[in-house]
């Protein structure tokens, strides 16, 4: 069985390439590589990676320049056809902004740059970053951003939840949903969820960061884990 | 010519930022300030002489970047002319 393909896509910006990079490769042995946001050939990924970091500044609203980038035109048709895509902090704000899933981001409701670890519960099994981990599950992770206040009217929201696509929320450490374990105001405690297919899929919380032994977590890895067995089902 | 867009977020949608201002208005002591919303202006100096030209252009830009469809609004003026800068 051939390595997993793993691309990240490197926008002006981005600060969390290396990591994804290192990520994919410390966990599911990846042939992992950087595609620049000029490119359009994404290399035949089996996983495209857009990475945390404040791509063009963050200027006008998080993500929403990245957007535009040729790459991004790759990444809509990859989605499009199914292809597995993971969009971590600021890439879960550019796939918001790209259309490619729903709502969009607000100013943290306390106005702060919050960098700290939090709680995730598992919510569904039906992403390729979830499959192998149980709904309830909780997990811990670090998070680093000031506009991670994911919000979408009401209508969209409903939708979502009957179509199943809130993928994680954020929990204390008992798994419970409470005021004190959203660190940004978030809609619904909302930390990440899919696109209707499922292929698509973002969160705030960073699983790179938390990939290896050595950061003193290794929760992260799960998601990368998780990728590999949804892959090879698919393969076989 | 000069077009102005306006962006705001829209009304049903929190505004962490408002909020803060409103909050901070009310300590200095300007009860009669009910509510803040922060938006962004963005000052287009645009080519042509049509009016109705740049004010459609500056509404699709507008549309597809300046503001996110999903939770802002926007509205788009000619500058007065003769308007500071």
């Amino acid at each position: 069985m051939s390595a997993p393909r793993v691309t990240v896509v490197l926008f002006p910006g981005s600060n969390c390439d290396e990591d994804a990079l290192i990520a994919a490769r410390s966990t599911i042995g990846a042939d992992a590589r950087l595609v620049r946001h000029t490119e359009t050939d994404l290399l035949n990924p089996d996983l495209v990676i857009l990475p945390g970091g404040f791509s063009y500044g963050d200027y006008l609203r998080s993500g929403a320049m990245a957007r535009f980038s040729p790459a991004m035109d790759s990444v809509a048709a990859f989605a499009a056809r199914g292809g597995a895509v993971l969009g971590i902090c600021n890439g879960f704000q550019i796939l918001c902004e790209a259309g490619l899933l729903p709502g969009a981001m607000l100013r943290n409701a306390g106005l702060r740059f919050v960098c700290r670890d939090v709680f995730l519960g598992v919510e569904t099994k039906r992403t390729p970053f979830t499959l192998v981990l149980d709904k309830g599950e909780v997990l811990r992770m670090p998070i680093a951003h000031g506009d991670g206040n994911w919000t979408a009217d009401p209508g969209t929201f409903r939708q979502m939840v009957e179509r199943d696509q809130v993928v994680f929320r954020y929990v204390d450490a008992k798994g419970e949903r409470t005021p004190d374990a959203n660190p940004n105001g978030s809609l619904e405690d909302v930390a990440g969820i899919c696109n209707v297919a499922g292929n698509v899929v973002g969160l705030m919380p960073h699983p790179e960061r938390c990939s290896e032994e050595l950061l003193g977590n290794t929760d992260g890895a799960k998601l990368f884990r998780s990728f590999a067995t949804a892959l090879l089902a698919h393969r076989t | 010519m000069t077009v102005l867009v306006r962006v705001f977020l829209k009304s049903g949608v929190l505004d962490p930022q408002g909020k803060a201002i409103n909050d901070a208005l009310h300590r200095l002591g300007y009860a009669n300030v009910v509510d803040v919303r922060a938006g962004k202006i963005f000052r287009l100096e645009m080519e042509g002489a049509e009016p109705a030209a740049a004010l459609a252009s500056a509404r699709k830009l507008a549309d597809q970047l300046l503001a996110n469809p999903v939770i802002e609004d926007f509205e788009v003026e000619l500058a007065p002319a003769g308007a500071a800068r």
